[in-house]
């Protein structure tokens, strides 16, 4: 049957069981907007209407942390592209697949300066892992089918399709591909066999090794494996902040997260060990502080499904090059073969009750004063009447630290955030997404004041459409984490940071018609916690807390792990 | 070291923009580069010659590879192949003694005359990059007027001691790149 491209998009997505589409409409989507006034919902797709093009990619990205899906957003030309392209970007770094449909001018006003007119596929290009340009509406399909494999395979990633108008008002048979065959991409799956025996040979070998997982173990899903991996190895495990959740927080041989605000243990652990066993994680440099005196007595064990990855920041002494779920399959094989024919596992014993002394010597730790909030307290609270249950979005700065340092995340996708681009603003309409997919579980944003006064509009997209996320402002009434190096590195020269001028963030939910509590002393924080997050739908919680905590421990920038300042 | 890479790409709208993106994105550099369809269709070969140490090398190879629809990305500097570039020159050629001595470098250097005026000639000569520079710079003196360059085009030797006895029957052992590579 013939239809209008429009409608071709929808039953694209229909066919990729896209079920949420976040979104902001413009003149050059209209088609797509009047199709889904049409179609929408016969097809079972819902769309929340944001109130800026930027949380409609925090959502779809929030959407796709939460559920390991390929999130789909859908914005209109030139100021709904651009207005998107922070959300592409983070998107990009986490390695989240999504897949962008942005409008664009009619193909016979690309390249005038028409109305609306970006080139977005040109400013996309090096945050996206490909994108499209549709310019015959016989391709529409095909590319839609191409991009949610892209997005959602390999190393996932954010695909953009630039729709021009036309391109959505020209009629066409539909027909969707089942399969697709691209020359050009194939990414791997098992990794050689060589290189799993010779890993596991040191694995097996090693006296002091360290498990260290990042987002691409969540991302394989491979978890479980995981955990099998470190147990049957006996390996001490640390997670980076985006693989917090791929190992259980309070298994006995969790570490924590390792890296600039990660545990004195974690950190002394990773600096000893004989050998770093890395999987899906990318030795970022809030992760490893000064290279040159990064576990400098290690051997790397490197797994990654992305080559790229693999002897970019430190030398991969054993690379292994393959999905992380595959690859742990593999090895856990290869240990029963190498174990039965005569290597023995070591307890190594003395390693772990060094790292027990670490981690006795300088726990996490911050200093109650009276009635004033303390943010740490906050957490604690937060995980212990949640139950380290819900899942929890948070937004970029201290509080993140705090809640990635305190939450105890022990499932995978509980724990969304933006990690390899930091974009402040991503917290609460994540969040968002997350909630329209578990509307029946505890949703949690975790927020500061001034990244929540980058996202405060989506207060109306949560009020419009009920949806049930639980914000928690964590208000210092500072740009916390920039205070606080202007105070530790810039000699308590505060600039451009206090943010005490603020709306009155109680009124100011109210006036969007979304319940709000607040607590102002430590005394308070129990009760009002309890009761605003067994209430139903969206509410918001300001917790006013000690305006000048600092987050520690902390790696200053370009220092050594080591050389982490403890208080 | 310098380095020839080659990238088998789809030959899709943007190609080179990706490939020109991610080198400027990342630092690295592209001292040359040529891009042509193949004789498969839509499939085009760029050729881009680069300079780093090992580790930026292999980076390179491994980004560009990543990039969707690159087919494949192969360092030609790792092994036998066969590089060439191609230069036309406009060079000072009044009557008499020059333009003999021009028409002498002509032939040592197995280049061609392709354009003739009263006082110049139009010379291609392709060649690798060693024996473009060297041509260039022997007719620097007698007066260039206008000049072109191409980057380099390579490709792998299929079976290097086969291919190196026909080059050498072809050009002789003192044109081998073979031999060129294998004093580097
Ligand atoms: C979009 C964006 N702009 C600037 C920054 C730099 N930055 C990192 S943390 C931070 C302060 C965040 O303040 P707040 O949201 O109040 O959280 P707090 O640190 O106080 O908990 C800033 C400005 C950023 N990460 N993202
Ligand atoms: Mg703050």
């Amino acid at each position: 049957m013939k239809m209008r491209g429009a409608r071709i998009l929808l039953e694209a997505l229909r066919c990729e069981n896209v079920k949420h589409v976040f979104g902001y409409p413009g003149g050059a989507v209209l088609h797509i907007y009047d199709e889904l006034r049409l179609s929408g919902e016969d097809l079972g797709i819902s769309h929340y209407l944001v109130r800026h093009e930027q949380a409609a990619l925090f959502a779809a990205a929030g959407y796709a942390q939460a559920t390991g899906q390929t999130g789909v957003a859908l914005v209109t030309s030139g100021p709904g592209g651009t207005n998107a392209v922070t959300g592409i970007a983070n998107a990009f770094m986490d390695s989240l697949p999504l897949v962008v449909f942005t409008g664009q001018v009619p193909t016979h006003l690309i390249g005038n300066d028409a109305f609306q007119e970006a080139d977005l596929t040109g400013i996309t290009r090096s945050c996206t892992k490909h994108n499209y340009l549709v310019k015959r509406v016989e391709d529409l399909a095909t590319t839609i089918k191409e991009a949610f494999h892209v997005a959602s395979t390999g190393r996932p990633g954010p695909v953009l399709v630039d729709l021009p108008k036309d391109m959505t008002a020209q009629m066409c048979e539909f027909s969707y591909p089942e399969t697709i065959q691209m020359r050009s991409y194939d990414p791997p799956h098992f990794a050689p066999q060589k290189q799993i025996k010779r890993a596991v040979e040191a694995m097996i070998s090693a006296e002091r090794p360290v498990l260290y997982i990042g987002g691409g173990a969540i991302a394989a899903n491979a978890h479980e494996e995981v955990r099998h991996l470190a147990e049957r190895l006996n390996l001490p495990t640390t997670c980076t902040l985006m693989g917090l959740g791929a190992f259980p927080a309070s298994h006995p041989l969790s570490l924590g997260m390792l890296g600039m605000h990660g545990g004195y243990w974690t950190n002394m652990a990773v600096d000893n060990c004989d050998l770093l066993i890395s999987i899906g994680a990318r030795f970022d440099d809030r992760v490893t502080g000064k290279l040159t005196e990064f576990a400098v007595g290690a051997k790397f064990i490197h797994v990654d499904i992305d080559p790229s990855c693999v002897g970019k920041n430190v030398r991969a002494d054993y690379p292994v090059i393959g999905d992380a779920k595959a690859v742990c399959r593999q090895m856990l094989t290869e240990i029963d073969e190498q174990t039965s024919s005569g290597s023995r596992i070591q307890s190594r014993e003395h390693w772990h009750s060094q790292i027990a002394d670490w981690k006795r010597q300088h726990p996490f730790w911050f200093k109650e004063e009276g009635d004033i909030i303390k943010p740490q307290y906050v957490i604690n609270e937060l995980r212990r009447i949640t139950n380290g249950k819900a899942i929890v979005s948070s937004d970029v700065g201290q509080h993140q630290m705090w809640t990635a340092q305190l939450y105890s995340f022990e499932e995978p996708r509980q724990w969304l955030n933006s990690g390899g681009l930091g974009a402040m603003g991503y917290g609460f309409p994540a969040a968002m997404g997350a909630a329209t997919a578990f509307p029946d579980q505890l949703v949690v944003a975790v927020v500061g004041d001034g990244g929540f006064q980058m996202s405060l509009n989506e207060l109306a997209t949560i009020k419009q459409y009920n949806i049930p996320v639980k914000i928690l402002l964590i208000n210092n009434g500072y740009l916390g984490m920039v205070r606080q190096w202007q105070e530790q590195f810039y000699e308590h020269r505060y600039s451009q940071s206090d943010m005490e001028v603020a709306p009155d963030f109680i009124k100011l939910a109210e006036a969007y018609g979304v319940p709000a509590v607040r607590a102002t002393k430590s005394s308070e924080v129990t009760k009002v916690l309890e009761e605003a997050l067994s209430r139903p739908g969206p509410v918001l919680i300001e917790m006013k807390v000690a305006r000048e905590e600092n987050v520690f421990p902390i790696v200053p920038a370009g220092a050594a792990l080591k050389d982490m300042i403890l208080a | 070291m310098r380095h020839t890479i080659s990238l088998l790409v789809e030959n899709e709208y943007g190609m080179l923009t990706r490939v020109a993106g991610l080198f400027s994105a990342r630092g690295y550099q592209i001292d040359s580069l040529c891009v042509a369809p193949t004789f498969e269709d839509g499939i085009s070969r760029m050729t881009l010659t680069t300079h780093g140490n090992d580790h930026v090398i292999r980076q390179i190879i491994q980004q560009s590879r990543k990039l969707v629809k690159v087919i494949e990305v192969w360092d030609m500097t790792a092994s036998p192949h066969v590089e060439r570039e191609m230069v036309m020159l406009t060079v000072s050629a009044k009557m008499g003694d020059q333009r003999q001595e021009v028409l002498s470098l002509v032939e040592i250097f197995r280049a061609k005359v392709v354009d003739v005026s009263e006082d110049s000639f139009i010379l291609e000569m392709t060649g690798n990059r060693e024996k473009i520079t060297a041509f260039i710079d022997i007719l620097r003196p007698i007066g260039i007027q206008d000049m072109v360059r191409t980057g380099t085009v390579a490709l792998t030797r299929v079976a290097a001691v086969k291919a190196r006895q026909i080059q050498i029957e072809e050009e002789g052992e003192e044109f081998s790149e073979l031999t060129l590579n294998e004093k580097v």
